[in-house]
């Protein structure tokens, strides 16, 4: 089993090529995907902690974790139908080109 | 360091790496397909298997495919510059660069470092579903009631608009 550090600087690496996407890609589907590797950055801390923390019968590693998936899930959900909302009226996923309120 | 952990690991990061900067959406979401795989036979090897298999239930079988969905419903045919204009992009770069740097300084900074593996973790889908209807019950109430509450809202915002009806005049002559 490989010790707790290298699981934590595997999730810093996704958690920094996340944020990377997300600030210099320009199309809005990306930016999300961004956001979407950030989070499995967080959930694979939780689980790492929590296999590796000295009590043996915690559960709440793995609980948040599972909370975190649905929550994820809810998210990706509403963001895509915003994308898909927002290409509606502009024609575009580029962010730049999305800069008026008015329809 | 284990052999099996540096394959998951090189295929998460290239797998990342792909998600974030390839020019084809599709090979986008497939790269990101791979990464989730990966992180879901991370969590097994960690001894969390109910995790693992919801990752693959949810992020490969349902996010995936609402990223494949929405790249394709989304498409543009003329070309377009994949980052934005030359200082912003560098500005996002060095963010990130700095934001892993402290994160992997902190790490190795930490007593966390130290740390060993216990014993194997068991934890049997009948505890979790006794927790989840236990202790964590309310939290499972919220997070069906915001699953419902996305789940409306989100085919709410992406049904077309209805136009406006227009009168319809009946035609003169």
């Amino acid at each position: 089993m490989s010790p707790l550090y290298q699981y934590l600087i595997l999730s810093a690496l996704l958690f920094a090529i996340g944020l990377a996407g997300a600030l210099t890609r320009r199309n809005a589907i990306l930016v999300l995907i961004g956001i979407e590797l950030m989070l499995n950055a967080a959930n694979l801390n939780f689980i790492a902690f929590w296999r590796f923390s000295p009590q043996q019968e915690t559960q709440i590693g793995v609980m948040f974790a599972i909370f975190s998936i649905g929550i994820a899930a809810a998210e990706a959900a509403v963001g895509f139908a915003l994308i898909l909302a927002v290409f509606r009226h502009y024609r575009t996923t580029q962010l730049d080109k999305m800069d008026s309120l008015k329809g | 360091m284990q052999p099996g952990f540096i394959i998951l690991a090189l295929l998460l990061v290239g797998g990342a790496l792909g998600a974030m900067f390839m020019r084809n959406l599709v090979h986008c979401a497939l790269c990101l397909a791979v990464t989730f795989a990966g992180l879901a036979a991370l969590y097994l090897q960690l001894d969390a298997e109910f995790v693992g298999f919801t990752q693959i239930l949810v992020y490969i079988g349902a996010v995936a495919m609402l990223i494949v969905f929405a790249i394709l419903l989304t498409r543009n045919s003329d070309a377009q510059p994949r980052f934005h204009s030359f200082g912003s992009a560098w500005i996002g770069a060095a963010v990130a660069i700095v934001v892993a740097g402290s994160l992997i300084a902190s790490v190795f900074s930490s007593a966390v470092i130290l740390h060993s593996a216990s014993g194997r973790r068991a934890l049997t889908v009948k505890q979790i579903g006794v927790q989840l209807m236990g202790h964590y019950v309310l939290p499972l109430e919220v997070i069906g009631l915001l699953l419902t509450a996305a789940l409306i809202g989100a085919v709410i915002i992406a049904m077309p608009e209805k136009k406006p009806e227009k009168k319809s005049t009946p035609p003169h002559r």
